[in-house]
């Protein structure tokens, strides 16, 4: 809808967000330009950059293992650049289904998803993922079923959460380009399965 | 460095303290017993960073792995699931 060009006063948060930035520049700490190219890195980063890294490991074995391993190393190995991340790889399997939450805040693995989405940031989310994750996963049209364990991981600390998704059935010969468009963001959270190949072929 | 005292598949738990400030473990998790799934490393101690000093020594941090019906008695999914959590060494004793 087009903008009728009402005054509306700035939100508390857009408000401090100014300030700060004002202040930033005003003293010298940081410049326009400085924080223009870190906004722009921000929005550069997408979850492609993750869905890569998925299908990497899906078709090289040894890359996978050391995915599992060393999540930042392996990154670093496709020449990925994240700056202080420590990740943890997390692998789906017929017997587990692992997906990631952050009770505290909103920590998410950004080098490699971008901004999170807003519903992970949620109060909703964020605290009932922990509490009842077979229910939440029902809200997102994800039914696991009993046999197969759940595993959630609350990212409190240091290290920041990637799901690795099994590869979907009937991609066999597919290359990692092909692979990579299956995969999803929510799948690398966990709320969701990547695509099925029927649906990009 | 401090120490890391437990080892991976050794039982722990977490204290149930209430200090005021900034903690990075989760109320719902304290005072549960799981087991140790990784040691992540040791880093400086969050609660003391956010308190302007050096948070050194760094602190081992791990992640615990809790079955959810320790956690919530009440849980309605199968016995095997679990939640996991990062933990530093000083929020946690041996159980």
């Amino acid at each position: 809808m087009k903008d009728a060009g009402k005054y509306r006063p700035l939100s508390y948060f857009q408000l401090m967000e100014v300030t700060l930035r004002e202040l930033l520049v005003e003293k010298g700490i940081l410049s326009e330009e400085q924080i223009d190219a870190e906004v722009e890195n921000m929005r550069s980063r997408t979850p492609e950059r993750g869905a890569r890294v998925v299908a990497k490991a899906w078709v090289d074995s040894s890359f996978k293992k050391l995915l599992l391993q060393d999540g930042s190393k392996a990154c670093e190995s496709l020449g990925l650049d994240l700056p202080g991340l420590k990740l943890v790889v997390v692998e789906n399997t017929p017997e587990v289904h692992n997906a990631i939450v952050c009770t505290l805040c909103s920590c998410y693995p950004r080098m490699l998803l971008g901004i999170p989405p807003d519903w992970y940031k949620s109060r909703n989310y964020r605290s009932r993922m922990v509490r009842e994750p077979r229910e939440v996963l029902k809200e997102f049209g994800l039914m696991i079923g009993e046999e197969i364990q759940i595993r959630i991981h609350d990212s409190t600390a240091e290290m920041r959460y990637l799901v690795l998704p099994m590869r979907p059935r009937g991609t066999e010969g597919w290359s990692e380009d092909r692979l990579a468009g299956l995969v999803t963001r929510d799948s690398m959270i966990g709320v969701a399965l990547p695509d099925s190949p029927g649906k990009t072929a | 460095m401090a120490e890391a005292k437990f080892k991976p598949g050794e039982r722990v738990r977490v204290v149930k303290a209430y200090p005021a400030g900034h903690v990075r473990t989760p109320f719902y998790i304290r005072g549960c017993s799981g087991e140790v799934e990784r040691i992540c490393g040791a880093f400086a101690n969050p609660e003391e960073l956010a308190q302007m000093r050096d948070g050194l020594p760094p602190q081992p941090l791990y992640r615990v792995r809790f079955r959810q019906r320790d956690v919530w008695p009440d849980y309605a999914g199968p016995v095997a699931d679990v939640v996991e959590v990062e933990i530093y060494q000083h929020w946690l004793e041996a159980a």
